[in-house]
């Protein structure tokens, strides 16, 4: 049975397992209506054009993992950041680990979408908010008509949240190919801030495709910053589809880190309805073997006096390939809007190929807005200079790559988050660079 | 120290060294003028091991060994040391980390273990002052922004921490202001041993007044053609090079 056909037949299944007779269904049926009718994106989507999901849709995926699977914090101890005291939402093949987890309700909720969805005191909070963002395409629609599970994070008014928040989604593999795809909802009320780390880490060689949506609001004067590492195994694949509606005064940053992986594809979507907003877009990209990573980015802008930055750097080796799609949309209304975007791309390999496409829609007629894209190899009269100074190439080559992903580091806020970072690009690039990372 | 016979070298099918011959002893200074285009800067990059070249004659050897074959980072782990005449940028990488990472890898390549963090900040400590270098300078990226002057201040500054058998300073003094040139020339003063050699590569006479050399070469058209004392720099800066190319030509 083709995977569209077995998720379509699924369904009546899964609705034994939540409440049909609430609102929150009547948004999953029409969801559910949309995407037997949409179907997986194929390459005839502009969209999707560079990155096709063939060869992840032919696994036998199994759609509802039902066991309770268990693991061992110290078996996943390195796949947290650890050092530092954070919340934790934790989920094991689909499920809510309470044991791996450290949730909160005290002057916040960090806490479970299936509560929210169920427990009628966050009934406004889900009313105002949820699927109010997600797009209707397909596999966001795909997740709405399956959504129960995820991470539900409200921050109130004026608090300062004094930890990250760390969202992590395992999959263990019991099951040959294993289908998850989490739902987060995140409001960040007037002034707060927060700072959220999520990550998606498979512990097995197994197939692994995660469709995962997350909806963030944030409110006026508010601060949100996220980072996403993607450093998963070489048979996990993941659709990242990420909305975030900032408000007047708010500072949005999302980084996003991939490393690994088999098929990564980041749709993520800023819409700015409010003014003086900062949206921070980063990534950085470091790929090989035959590993794909495609950045589509969407920033909206609506309303005059904004601003978006862009920096996304990708190195890709041997055979990998690499997407970037950068769409600013800036309305008529939003004048003095200042977008910037930036996409540097180096190939170490003759093999590897990056397609990179910026978008710029302007309405408006007093805007700056710049876009800068290069590809390219690195630069042999730096290597020679390395080389002379008696660092051999293979550490040189390292130390400009290094160098060159740099500047997307330094805007991390967290040092622990910085330093695992730096700690995996060295590892990536394979070698134990000379100094502290 | 450094021994070159009959080197022969072309970049893209052009020759442009052809039969070009230096011994240079420890402790001894020498400088190597000449024209634009006589090979300078090619000689000081063919010695530093820079693979655009074709080396298709001749012998280079760094105390009794030829090096030709080696590459450039394994001749710098033997000592050869290049000031380079435009000192690339690398963004990303502060001036500390980038000659703590050299250093190191100098160190591993003999079989050594790192140097212990507070020998490394002392010993930048000392040179950086050698230097009249600011501290703040360390913590930028490499090159990145430096004026023309803090460029070669830098390479000097990392020649310091290397403490390299031979030095070769391509065209160290453009760029450089009176001030400057006279600390960078301090600097190299103060490095230099019975045991360590200095090339200097230079179009003017200006930089040999603070660091005397013992031979002056002249460079032309891929060959020495001349080799005096430091009177002959102060010869050619009176009469120009021309008086050389007739003398040569006839």
């Amino acid at each position: 049975m083709e995977l569209k056909e077995k998720i379509v037949s699924s369904y009546l299944a899964f609705e034994n397992d939540v409440d049909i007779n609430s609102e929150i269904h009547d948004i999953r049926t029409e969801a559910f209506h949309n995407f037997e009718k949409l179907g997986f994106p194929t390459k005839k989507l502009e969209a999707w054009k560079y990155t096709s999901l063939n060869s992840v849709l032919k696994n036998d995926f199994s759609i509802f993992p039902n066991k309770e699977n268990a693991i061992e914090f110290a078996d996943v101890k390195k796949y947290f950041i650890h050092d530092i005291d954070t919340y934790k939402v934790v989920f094991i093949d689909g499920k809510y680990s309470s044991f791996l987890s450290d949730t909160t309700h005290d002057g916040k909720d960090v806490c479970l979408m299936s509560s929210a969805l169920s427990k009628s005191k966050y009934k406004a909070v889900i009313e105002n908010y949820f699927n109010k963002i997600a797009k209707q395409d397909n596999l966001t629609s795909l997740n709405t008509a399956f959504a129960n599970e995820g991470a539900y994070i409200y921050i109130p008014k004026n608090v300062e949240v004094e930890k990250p928040i760390q969202i992590i989604n395992f999959t263990t593999g019991n099951d040959a190919a294993t289908m998850v795809q989490p739902r987060n909802l995140i409001v960040v009320e007037e002034n707060a801030h927060v700072q959220i780390i999520e990550r998606h880490q498979s512990l097995t060689e197994n197939a692994v495709l995660t469709n995962v949506v997350t909806e963030i609001f944030s409110a006026k004067n508010s601060t949100v910053d996220y980072y996403k590492i993607q450093n998963d195994k070489d048979n996990a694949s993941l659709v990242d589809n990420t909305y975030i509606e900032q408000k007047t005064n708010s500072v949005v940053s999302v980084h996003t880190f991939s490393f690994g992986g088999n098929i990564t594809r980041n749709n993520l979507n800023f819409y700015q309805r409010g003014e003086h907003i900062d949206s921070i877009l980063k990534g950085i990209t470091i790929i090989e073997g035959k590993q794909h990573v495609d950045h589509h980015t969407l920033v909206h802008h609506i309303e005059p006096n904004c601003e978006s930055h862009q920096d996304y750097k990708g190195i890709f080796d041997a055979r990998s390939t690499g997407v970037f799609n950068g769409k600013v949309i800036v309305d008529k209304e939003a004048q003095k809007t200042n977008a910037y975007q930036q996409n540097n791309n180096v190939l170490i390999s003759d093999k590897a190929t990056i397609n990179a496409k910026p978008q710029l829609e302007i309405f408006a007629d007093d805007v700056k807005c710049s876009h800068g894209c290069t590809i390219g190899q690195l630069d042999e009269d730096a290597l020679f200079y390395m080389q002379q100074r008696g660092i051999p190439k293979k550490e040189g080559k390292a130390l400009l790559m290094y160098a060159f992903a740099n500047t997307v580091l330094e805007s991390v806020k967290i040092p622990e988050v910085k330093q695992r970072i730096n700690k995996l690009i060295a590892t990536k690039l394979g070698v134990n660079i000379g100094f502290d990372l | 120290m450094l021994k070159i016979n009959n080197l022969h070298a072309s970049i893209d099918d052009k020759s442009i060294l052809k039969g070009l011959n230096i011994e240079v002893k420890a402790g001894e200074v020498h400088a190597i003028m000449g024209p634009n285009g006589a090979g300078k800067s090619t000689l000081a990059n063919i010695v530093a091991g820079k693979e655009e070249y074709d080396v298709t004659e001749g012998v280079i050897e760094l105390n009794g060994e030829d090096i030709s074959e080696l590459a450039p980072e394994e001749r710098a782990h033997n000592g050869v040391f290049l000031s380079f005449q435009y000192p690339v940028e690398i963004p990303g990488v502060s001036v500390t980390n980038f000659i703590k990472t050299a250093i190191n890898e100098t160190r591993k390549a003999k079989g050594l273990e790192d140097m212990p963090a507070k020998d490394m900040l002392k010993m930048i400590r000392e040179k950086s002052e050698l230097l009249e270098i600011d501290r703040k300078f360390l913590s930028r990226s490499l090159n990145e922004g430096f004026s023309g002057g803090e460029k070669k201040r830098n390479e000097i500054f990392q020649m310091a921490m290397l403490e390299p058998k031979l030095a070769i300073l391509d065209e160290t003094d453009s760029g450089l202001d009176i001030d400057a040139l006279r600390i960078v020339a301090n600097g190299v003063n103060k490095l230099k041993s019975k045991d360590n050699a200095v090339i200097v590569i230079t179009h003017y006479q200006r930089l040999l007044e603070y660091i005397v050399p013992d031979f002056v070469h002249v460079l032309h058209d891929g060959k020495i053609v001349k080799t005096g004392d430091a009177s002959l720099a102060l010869e050619l800066e009176a009469k120009g090079y021309d008086w050389i190319k007739k003398e040569v030509n006839s």
